[in-house]
């Protein structure tokens, strides 16, 4: 059979598996021989591999073949020979989740695990564990609390990982057994008493006392087995992570005793934890680090790659520590295992002095073609954060980074790359033009769709304010004659960019735009036109509104709303500023890089926070009519966190008003609470309209109450308000055992914090990809300027962060970062106004004796300014 | 040869079944599945499956029909109130098609108990009288004392060889 199997693979000509070629349906025809008397134990154990081995390629098993299959491999257990009864426990595990009826075996694997075979024994219980549910388990007690003391160690360890596994779902079952987890404990099998610490350890793990006596007693009393000991130690660390209390706890000595340990396992454990740890002093650090140092010349591979990788890991967050092992990390950089020699370079990247990174990056270029992606990828991410500590290197980064983008390599490590260079893009203004070119040159031969897009767009946005932006024209252009659908788009795109802010190559832009729009794809031609039809215009406003800084809005927003249009067809022409805005995520200008190769999910077109907002919200009649919902406030607490009554207020924004959303918990189990609203008395003269109780507020179970508040219309300014907060309802108590309310209730008030609504509750934040743009766009028909002197702030970068906390609107251009060592700086920030006129501001900063502040605020309206500055003020 | 032990939960069949393997009574919990033992009679092998009674497994019985050449249907003789259930499973069981040419031996187990009815009883009251085409014999035994396993099985094994 097996051989016939090879020839016809040697025909094929497929390599060596004899599995490649499996079809499902033809090996499960193949299963009825398990029907068959006698049994041919050979041919049946070439089948149920066969059956395992498409399970674990991932083949969907239907439920009712898979049931077939598994009745007709129970058949095998007539058979005593050991390895197919071995092969079945496998394929039971394998099947317990995807076939029905998997009960049917219990008797059988009971009698296994009891039996004389020791063979049988172990493999028996772990699959009979897994095809037991919570009720059978009880069955089975007796049976896995006999097994757990079993003389024989494999027995033992079976039932005790089995124990753990059924922890999850039925722990009261397994919580009975600790006096046999106990005994275990004590045995001389070095995994076995592993085992037991484990399961005695998950056994107690919500309460923390129970492990720290468990601790205490492990520790006093001393175990045989290392693997033991590496768990006493990470659950030693963990307790002293929690307890955040000083490190001259015996924990924390019993940790350092761990050093000593005859082991190299549980020592290397023991540095590993102490290095780890929070606030370690110097003094505490030492003895674990000299351990670590002294691994690093072990002669075992493992030991010294163990090392590496740890000082690697806590490289930066104590440099000092780690420098003191820069003579054994040197002699780690030839290592043949490449794998030790790129941890140890990296890790002298992270910690060497300014001087050394130009011998460093020579020796890594002379064998990083033979590390695996994986490790290059770690190479890429401490150039990275090199980048970051010593700006000036970042032409030898640079070069570096070139050549790797020119070597092979797979996505990730690309991508972590391209990153990595963006990234120096932005933090370095003169590396920018050379960054581009190696980008550029990137592009002219790259595989990966989503790296040209992202590069493209990057071009759009940088290239055009270089010094010569005619040199990427051809780059770009180059893509739209090559590439693939998305990256002509995309191209075009950025190419429409150039055409808007060059008034010299705009001739050449739009020839080259004509010839895009005889593009095969309908995306490509759409957008050709559309930015040809914009760029003819010769309009600032329009390039800035159309070309540079794109929609704002949200894109299920926009559905629903062009959806709701179509179905009330009307005379007026469809209205952008009906449709919510997009709330900006907060990482959308990240201000440090933040580990570049974690792999990002492709974002989600999920519904944002605000769009389930404005779903409930016009679920209630009474807010029909108030138009699209501008902005939901992040919830404010009204309530300390332990009190009778939990309230939290999310403030959401309309055009003319606003409804607050009270969360309320009632925390009493005796009380239901009736008709629940919050009273508002406003300071200014908004208008209360309308509260909408909650109905009922049962014990732990959240509610809501909306109040309806009209914004003054005679005073457009005033937007700041305050409210003091009353939470009145019915009482009804209730018997605390049955939760019974009684029929009379009585009527009650509960005193809130007072609530505040501040300038940044009327304003959206919007990114502005180009700010200069923008600016000019909304030009300076209701510009004003004020200079406000902010004496108490110290710190540019303390006055930019109270400034865009009390805005509440977007910084572009990435000014929210001040660069370090100026005494002036300039922050643009962006925001859409209720009413849906964009706002910006231009705060010009200068450090003297406090920090004075020039304000410039621009609008389409001029409420929105006065508004502005008012508030500043 | 291939056997089947059948019969309402806690009726014998796993006792039988050791007693008939290694000759001793051996505690037994209720079966939730199956046991399969090779039991040798004779100088004849035989591959036998005790399928566990209860209401929940009889519905598996099914699985385990094809190729078998007797079934040993075991009833508790002194368990009256479940006689008719007991009478029911063996009429469904008789007429699947995979047991038309099985061999059918009643034990009357439980002899021993005080109130146990007799196997003619046993027989009327599940009906065996009225049974065309099918060779079956019912036997009084009592499987902890260890009376009338063998004269059934003597019969059994008869039964088995004249078919051949």
């Amino acid at each position: 059979m097996i051989k016939k199997f090879d020839k016809k693979d040697e025909e094929s000509g497929s390599g060596s598996n004899p599995f490649q070629h499996l079809e499902k349906s033809a090996v499960l025809q193949e299963a009825r021989i398990f029907n068959e008397t006698p049994i041919n134990p050979r041919r049946c154990l070439h089948i149920l591999t066969k059956i395992i081995y498409l399970l674990n390629q991932g083949e969907h098993f239907g439920t009712t073949e898979a049931t077939e299959a598994f009745f007709a491999m129970t058949r095998l257990f007539q058979s005593n020979d050991q390895t197919l009864r071995r092969m079945c426990y496998l394929t039971i595990k394998e099947m317990a989740n995807i076939s029905e009826d998997v009960i049917i075996v219990t008797s059988s694997l009971t009698k296994d695990m009891t039996g004389k075979e020791d063979v049988y024994r172990g493999p028996a219980i772990r699959a009979l564990c897994r095809i037991t549910d919570t009720t059978m388990l009880q069955g089975i007690e007796r049976y896995m609390k006999q097994a757990i003391v079993d003389k024989v160690s494999s027995v033992s360890s079976s039932a005790l990982v089995s124990s753990l596994h059924m922890v999850k779902q039925s722990y009261d079952v397994v919580k009975r057994w600790v006096n046999e987890a106990q005994e275990a404990a004590s045995s001389d099998n070095i995994m076995v008493q592993y085992h037991a610490l484990g399961l005695l350890y998950h056994l107690r793990k919500n309460d923390r006392l129970a492990v720290s006596k468990m601790l205490n007693k492990f520790t006093k009393s001393g175990l045989k087995s290392p693997f033991a000991y590496c768990m006493l130690i990470r659950i030693a660390s963990k307790l002293l992570e929690e307890s955040e209390g000083g490190h001259d706890s015996p924990l924390f000595d019993f940790i350092e005793s761990c050093l000593r340990n005859k082991h190299e396992m549980v020592v290397y454990e023991a540095a590993s934890a102490i290095v780890h740890m929070p606030n370690c002093t110097a003094r505490e650090l030492a003895p674990a680090v000299s351990v670590l140092q002294l691994f690093c010349s072990s002669p075992k591979a493992a030991l010294r790659y163990a090392a590496v990788r740890t000082l690697n890991k806590v490289a930066m967050k104590h440099p000092s520590a780690v420098t003191a092992c820069n003579l054994d990390l040197e002699n780690l950089i030839t290592d043949s295992n490449r794998s030790i020699a790129t941890l140890a370079i990296t890790t002298l990247l992270k910690t060497g002095s300014e001087s050394s990174v130009d011998r460093l990056m020579k020796q890594i270029s002379s064998f990083v073609s033979e590390i695996s992606d994986e490790f290059k990828v770690v190479v890429v991410q401490a150039i990275s954060a090199l980048c970051q500590k010593y700006p000036r290197k970042h032409s030898v980064m640079m070069n570096f980074l070139s050549n790797m983008l020119r070597d092979d390599g797979g996505f990730e490590y690309k991508r972590a790359i391209v990153d990595c260079i963006i990234s120096i893009i932005e933090e370095n203004p003169e590396s920018k033009e050379t960054g581009l070119a190696h980008l550029c040159e990137f592009i002219e031969d790259c595989e990966h769709t989503v790296l040209a897009t992202k590069i493209l767009h990057l071009l759009g946005k940088e290239g055009p304010r270089t010094p010569t932006p005619s040199k990427y024209i051809r780059f770009i252009f180059n893509r739209v004659v090559l590439e693939s659908e998305a990256v002509r788009a995309a191209a075009v795109s950025a190419l429409a960019k150039f055409g808007a802010q060059n008034d010299d190559l705009l001739p050449s832009v739009l020839v080259l735009m004509q010839r895009c729009m005889m593009d095969s794809d309908d995306e490509v031609r759409d957008r050709a036109t559309f930015y040809m039809n914009v760029l003819q215009q010769k309009q600032k406003a329009l390039n800035a509104a159309y070309i540079f800084n794109g929609l704002s809005v949200s894109v299920p927003g926009l559905e629903k709303s062009l959806h709701q249009y179509t179905l009330e067809p009307s005379e007026k022409p469809f209205d952008m500023k009906t449709v919510p805005l997009a709330t900006q995520p907060i990482t959308e200008q990240k201000t440090e890089i933040a580990p570049v190769a974690t792999s990002k999910l492709p974002e989600k077109l999920a519904p944002s926070r605000q769009d389930i907002y404005q779903e409930q919200l016009s679920a209630i009649p009474e807010f029909q009519g108030l138009g699209p919902l501008f902005k939901s406030s992040e919830p404010v607490q009204l309530t300390e966190a332990e009190t009778e009554y939990v309230v939290r207020c999310i403030k959401h924004t309309f055009a003319g008003h606003m409804v607050f959303q009270f969360d309320c918990t009632n925390t009493l189990n005796d009380q239901l609470l009736q008709r629940v609203l919050v009273q508002m008395e406003p300071s200014e003269a908004y208008e209360v309209l309308h509260y909408v109780p909650a109905a009922n507020l049962p014990y732990s179970q959240p509610g809501s109450c909306y109040t309806l508040v009209r914004l003054p219309e005679d005073d457009p300014t005033s937007v700041s308000c305050t409210y003091s907060c009353t939470m009145k309802y019915l009482v009804r108590d209730c018997d605390p055992n049955t939760g019974e309310p009684d029929d009379d209730g009585y009527d009650d008030e509960y005193v809130l914090e007072d609530l505040e609504v501040t300038v940044a509750d009327h304003i959206q934040k919007v990114l502005k990809p180009n700010f200069g743009a923008a600016w000019e766009e909304v030009g300076d028909d209701f510009e004003k300027e004020e200079t406000f002197a902010l004496a108490s702030v110290r710190t540019l970068e303390e006055a930019v962060g109270n400034i865009i906390s009390f805005l509440g609107m977007q910084p572009c251009e990435r000014s929210d970062k001040v660069p370090e060592n100026k005494n002036s700086h300039v922050l643009f920030l962006a925001g859409v106004f209720r009413g849906g006129h964009d706002v910006l501001v231009r705060a010009r900063l200068a450090l003297a004796d406090g920090v004075t502040m020039q304000v410039t605020v621009r609008s389409g309206d001029e409420n929105a300014v006065d508004v502005i500055l008012a508030s500043v003020g | 040869m291939r056997i089947l032990i059948l019969g309402l939960d806690g009726a014998g069949k796993t006792t039988i079944l050791y007693r008939l393997q290694v000759g001793e009574v051996v505690t037994t919990i209720p079966t939730i599945g199956f046991n399969v033992e090779t039991v040798t009679y004779k100088n004849l092998k035989f591959q036998v499956w005790d399928l566990g009674g209860q209401t929940s497994i009889r519905p598996y019985w099914r699985c385990y029909y094809s190729n078998t050449d007797a079934v040993i249907y075991v009833v508790d003789s002194s368990d009256r109130d479940r006689m008719g259930i007991s009478k029911s499973e063996l009429v469904a069981m008789l007429e699947e098609e995979e047991l038309k040419k099985a061999i059918l031996v009643v034990f009357a187990n439980k002899q021993d108990m005080e109130q146990a009815m007799t196997p003619t009883e046993v027989a009327n009251a599940l009906g065996l009288p009225a049974l065309k085409d099918r060779k079956w014999q019912i036997f009084k035994t009592s499987a902890t004392k260890g009376t009338g396993l063998d004269e059934a099985m003597e019969w059994l094994v008869e039964a088995l060889k004249s078919r051949q």
